[in-house]
């Protein structure tokens, strides 16, 4: 910025010798402007996004490598790792294939009620978390039609890994779609058409042409869901139950253990929720970096 | 293969797009569809290829009715406007892939289709960039390999559609004289669509006139230039001057004055008289004739175009003048069509000159009026 400003000067300064008048770029600011501004937002930074950040691991820390590492051993917490990673393991892969049917149908073809099926899929996005888990609590609950029965059949759905899942599909299923959408109604149908006149099948025109195409936005969305779906705590916080070592996911048990004044063991499984976050920001900005013309929504999220 | 548009209509959510188009192409030919945009040209070819289904009619190659055949079973060759190359793969892999998708028992091995896509390359003089990707390559080279592509699955006809829009003047010029060879060379059946009429005269060997979902004309260049049969063909290709006239027994009348042109089987009342302006005889004086002010004059290339008012409504008329000719703003220049046409406001019935010798008949014709007003 500096180095620009400098440049900016020197020309200036050429242009005019006498130097009474000063030319500047219609859209830059002055020095001091541009100071107090940038000034601004590191603060703003600083003060609610990296100290934060560094606070989780300063307190995690606190009081050495060897509580922390013993923390995290806990079985309970192995438990609670192991659950969000399975939840994960089942929801994203769920919400990848829906998200590249859904885009698919609703970039590819035309069809009555496209655009309230759009509107549809971002739902999720609209309605506050504790609802989302709260529409499976009704749907599933002792009270409502559908979970007595299947608890008569031996299927337990909430306050059980599978009502989870399902609360963190319903979370994260617009990531994948939201992103492919808009990307393949940017490529429009022109290469399909192609491959189809070329004799390809359906299939074949998806696998060869379609699905290369879409491929590093369909990972950046992966990316996002997955976070998503491992960080999520609303929803999950609804039909889980909280059961120790059963149902408590990674979020969940950091709640549980910060209640319990248990400050070391709570920003422990913190420090690897935060970590995760790092791993997703530093792939998501490579991807965004490298494939960006690729990545239609990027700047949407 | 020979290819026949039977009674083609196509609508889009209502909205026709084609009415009852036939059209018949001999095997081997290299057909254009010239027209506007929303002429319906590129519905006309997709119909062709199979990418849209017409609401009525058919579509049959040589004997055979393909109407209900799909864009794979067609076995067409396709270039697509923008070239629609596959952005992932390399140039050789986007020639060979029409081959690698075919079923198990057709499918060449992978050397026989590396060694045809080698072939083509050769065809289409790019041999060496192989293993280049789309975005390395200049528009023009795409569009060649575009073309190789359709190619290399031995299509029954080759449909281009708007193949050199996205080019450059002078690429598309040289792109031009090339597709001319390779139709030569590989004998196949060809429409492209375009709306560059320079491109349909020079490339093709009948050119389709559409206009708003119908045929107008179809034809040699010679046909569509020297005959147009409406005003729309008459305006569209090539350049024209129109000038609204009454008809009295034949006797062609701007205002009140007689302009000097015999138009027989043209009906009387309001009609339009459409010539070229490079088409036209200089006069001194002026009975029968058609005179007018310069009102506008515009240096183009080696001749001098005119605009000039005419009559008491100063209906402007485009005329070509030497550039030796001296007149200047607000002169007067009198002139009258060599060759013409008028198309009665009324009915599409239309006169030219005469009908056996447009040229020296009608000349001669007018050539006697001329004196005799004298």
């Amino acid at each position: 910025m500096a180095v620009e400003l400098m440049t900016d000067m020197s020309q200036t300064v050429a242009a005019h010798p006498a130097g009474t008048r000063r030319y500047r770029r219609a859209t830059t600011e002055g020095p001091v402007a541009k100071g107090v501004l940038i000034a601004m937002a590191l603060g703003f930074l600083a003060l609610f996004l990296v100290l934060p950040l560094i606070a989780v691991f300063i307190e995690a820390f606190r009081k050495g490598a060897g509580e922390f590492l013993f923390a995290l051993r806990e079985p309970d917490t192995l438990a609670a790792i192991r659950l969000t990673l399975t939840v994960a393991a089942i929801a994203v892969p769920l919400n990848l294939v829906f998200g590249v049917a859904a885009a698919w149908a609703i970039a590819k073809f035309e069809f009555k009620g496209k655009a309230f099926l759009t509107t549809l899929i971002d739902l999720p996005f609209s309605v506050s978390p504790v609802i989302s888990g709260l529409v499976y609590v009704l749907l599933f609950g002792a009270g409502s039609m559908l979970g007595p029965w299947l608890k008569s059949h031996g299927i337990e759905i909430l306050f059980a890994v599978p009502g989870i899942v399902l609360a963190t599909i319903f979370v994260t299923f617009p990531f994948v779609a939201r992103e492919l959408i808009p990307l393949m109604q940017d490529q429009g149908t022109g290469d399909e058409e192609a491959a189809l006149s070329l004799g390809a099948s359906g299939w074949q025109t998806f696998r060869f042409v379609t699905l290369p195409n879409i491929k590093w936005g369909l990972l950046y969305g992966v990316l996002l869901c997955n976070a998503r779906a491992m960080g999520e705590f609303g929803a999950v916080s609804v039909v889980s139950g909280h059961i120790r070592g059963l149902t408590n996911t990674m979020p969940l048990h950091v709640e549980i253990l910060y209640n319990e004044y248990n400050f070391v063991a709570a920003f422990a499984v913190s420090t690897l929720l935060a970590g995760l976050a790092l791993v997703t920001l530093v792939l998501k900005s490579f991807l965004e970096y490298r494939y960006g013309d690729e990545i239609a929504a990027a700047a949407k999220h | 293969m020979d290819l026949s548009i039977k009674s083609a209509r196509k609508e889009f959510d209502g909205f026709p797009a084609l009415h009852d188009v036939s059209l018949d192409i001999r095997s081997g030919e290299l057909i254009a569809l010239l027209g506007p945009s929303g002429s319906g040209k590129t519905t006309l070819l997709r119909l062709i290829a199979g990418l849209e289904r017409p609401t009525e009619g058919a579509v049959f190659f040589g004997e055979e009715d393909a109407s209900s055949r799909s864009v794979q079973e067609r076995n067409v060759g396709f270039v697509f406007q923008h070239y629609a190359l596959f952005r992932h793969m390399t140039v050789a892999d986007n020639i060979g892939f029409g081959l690698k998708v075919r079923p198990g028992s057709s499918r060449p091995p992978k050397e026989e289709i590396r060694r045809r896509a080698s072939e083509l390359l050769d065809l289409i003089q790019l041999s060496g960039l192989e293993n280049r990707y789309p975005s390395q390559l200049s528009g023009g080279q795409r569009q060649r390999v575009a073309l190789a592509r359709a190619l290399a699955i031995e299509p029954k006809v080759l449909l281009l559609d708007e193949p050199f829009g996205a080019l450059d003047a002078q690429v598309r010029r040289e792109l031009r004289r090339w597709l001319r060879e390779i139709h030569d060379r590989t004998g196949h059946t060809t429409v492209f669509v375009t709306h560059d009429q320079e491109e349909a005269l020079e490339l093709a060997d009948r050119v389709v006139v559409m206009s708003q979902g119908r045929i107008e004309q179809v034809g040699s260049a010679d046909d569509v230039y020297d005959q147009p049969n409406s005003p729309f063909v008459y305006g569209f290709i090539g350049d024209s001057s129109v000038l609204p006239v009454q008809v009295e027994n034949g006797q062609l009348w701007l205002q009140d004055r007689s302009i000097g042109i015999t138009a027989r089987n043209v009906a009387d009342g309001a009609a339009k008289l459409y010539f070229r302006p490079h088409d036209i005889e200089l006069l001194d004086g002026c009975g029968g004739c058609i005179a007018g002010t310069v009102a506008a004059s515009r240096r183009v290339a080696g001749t001098r175009r005119v605009e000039l008012e005419v009559g008491g409504a100063r209906e402007r008329v485009e005329i070509e003048l030497p550039i030796e000719h001296t007149a200047g703003a607000n002169g007067r220049i009198a002139f009258r069509p060599k060759r013409w046409k008028v198309f009665s406001e009324r009915e599409q019935t239309a006169s030219t000159p005469t009908t056996e010798d447009p040229r020296i008949g009608g000349f001669d014709e007018r050539e006697l009026m001329l004196a005799t007003t004298l």
